[in-house]
């Protein structure tokens, strides 16, 4: 048993850390600003915004990763961009599945941290300003230390929607060995060549860990709440 | 000296209406805007603190022009130095009472340190200075908010009911700690509130709003009282309770806390309204209480 264990690959998950930190770092830092506008601006065309966002949800991750291949491949305008600073195209390279990634978990940030600032009472901060404190003041001192949960919860949505995704990565990034074969497609070859084996031990881990970051979550959300 | 003249419309329980008011504070005055809930006296507040803006108008702080519609002047409220004590306190829950107040000063100077806990001291919550508000009672919550109001010496202390979610007795220990506090900065102070007591007890001066508009301005006494009554032994009340009893009516009264009966043939009186309660012909005698 260990044998076996022992002989399986386990670059794909290392791959799918990766993808998934560097994803949730850039979604936590472009999610920000974009849900901070969605629950304060009174802009009339907020409901576009607000639509556009959260379409990955509604859209097959095929439609998805159609577009963002032709986005991305050598003869669209990012990949040619791409491809005349960095020499490769952007599809089936990692930094190619990244851009995927942001833009597939876009929701799974966003809403929670929409949801966050609109929990805030306005009065917390109008007292923040009429105590002197800048706009941007307020957000890292008052907004941002009382809406801890929705923070959290962006961020291991993010983070474990990441780790799931299959469809828009299989279209974007192929099935590239160490480049952009993320877990839940070599689950996928795994069943294709029949090695059940390995399919079986990925399954499992990933079964674990998707279980364990909810847990962490419920736990520490119920923390925030009692305090 | 505080000039306000501010117009805008708004909209409350009867729909539309325009608030518009004039008027000046003296430096060093207590004055109260009273009316009832959806008069505007709120929105007044908090154009004074640059949290709203007027549909046009004009606001001079000692000289200096905090707005003024027809230059299209606005001092963002950060700017503004004025102290707001908000009706839910507006404490920050992740910060304990010391911070809280220390938010209101730049950075962590040791003469800041110092000034945070004497101002502590004065609203005897130095001991609880390291509590978090969510584990203070309302009555303490509210010091910390007025600790925090008035630390930086605003030019103006805008206080928005600031005693209406307290109870009876906090209330008055509260209205007697404003009124040490008033005395003691010379304070400038701008109060809202629709209760008479308290507009009483703590103000020089009232202002009576209804439907945004200012019906009276003047002392507590000339305000509430004016000339309706001739007698001198009146107190406020509110109607708790009335029983038919043939002809009359007898009416039970909430006068601060004393319950009276009263009997009455007056016809619009209804459960919860605010009355005045005198007598004209006997004299009223003064008995000390030990």
């Amino acid at each position: 048993m260990l044998e076996v264990l022992k002989q399986i690959d386990y670059s794909p998950f290392l791959l799918t850390f990766k993808l998934a930190i560097i994803t949730t770092l850039f979604l936590f830092l472009i999610g920000l600003p974009i849900a901070y506008f969605l629950a304060y601006s009174k802009f009339r065309l907020k409901s576009a915004i607000e639509a556009a966002v959260a379409l990955p949800l509604v859209l097959p991750p095929s439609v998805l990763g159609f577009y963002l291949l032709l986005i991305t491949s050598k003869n669209g305008f990012l990949g040619k961009l791409w491809q005349e600073y960095f020499g490769h195209q952007l599809a089936f390279h990692f930094e190619g599945i990244v851009l995927a990634s942001i833009i597939f978990s876009f929701p799974f940030m966003v809403h929670p941290l929409t949801a966050g600032f609109r929990s805030i009472n306005k009065s917390l901060i109008e007292a923040s300003y009429t105590l002197g404190k800048s706009k941007l003041e307020t957000v890292f001192r008052v907004i941002l230390p009382n809406m801890k949960p929705a923070i959290l919860t962006g961020i291991t949505l993010s983070f474990a929607h990441t780790i799931g995704e299959f469809g828009v990565v299989l279209m974007v990034g192929g099935s590239i060995e160490g480049e952009t074969k993320v877990v839940s497609i070599a689950i996928y070859d795994a069943v294709e060549k029949i090695d059940y084996t390995t399919a079986h031990v990925y399954s499992a881990i990933l079964f674990g860990i998707s279980f364990f970051v909810l847990l962490v979550v419920y736990m520490l959300n119920k923390r925030f709440e009692v305090r | 000296m505080i000039v306000v003249r501010v117009k805008k419309e708004l909209i409350g329980p009867k729909g539309k209406f325009n608030l518009e008011v004039d008027f000046k504070v003296e430096k060093g005055e207590f004055l109260t805007i009273f009316g009832r809930s959806g008069s505007g006296k709120t929105t007044i507040l908090r154009m004074i603190a640059g949290l709203e803006k007027p549909d046009e108008g004009y606001i001079e702080f000692d000289g200096k022009v905090y707005f003024d519609s027809s230059k299209k002047i606005n001092i963002p409220p950060q700017k503004r130095n004025v102290g707001f004590v908000f009706q839910n306190y507006a404490l920050f829950p992740n910060m304990t009472v010391f911070e809280n107040v220390a938010f209101a000063l730049d950075k962590k100077k040791k003469e800041n340190i110092e000034k945070v806990e004497e101002v502590l001291k004065l609203v005897e919550l130095y001991n609880l200075k390291d509590r978090y508000p969510s584990s203070l009672s309302g009555g303490q919550q509210q010091r910390v908010a007025l600790a925090r109001a008035i630390i930086k010496n605003p030019d103006i202390l805008l206080l928005d009911e600031p005693l209406s979610a307290l109870d009876y007795s906090i209330r008055i220990r509260l209205q007697d700690e404003l009124k040490k506090i008033h005395k003691m900065f010379n304070l400038t102070t701008l109060l809202v509130s629709h209760d008479k007591p308290e507009v009483f007890k703590l103000s020089d001066r009232v202002i009576y709003l209804e439907d945004g508009k200012i019906r009276k301005v003047g002392t507590p006494r000339e305000v509430f009282i004016g000339k309706s009554i001739s007698g001198k032994f009146s107190f406020y009340g509110t109607v708790l309770d009335i029983r038919k009893s043939d002809t009359v009516k007898i009416v039970t009264v909430d006068i601060n806390g004393n319950l009276v009966e009263v009997i009455t043939t007056t016809e619009d009186l209804n459960i919860g309204d605010e009355v005045l309660v005198g007598a004209k012909a006997f004299n009223p005698i003064i008995k000390k209480i030990n």
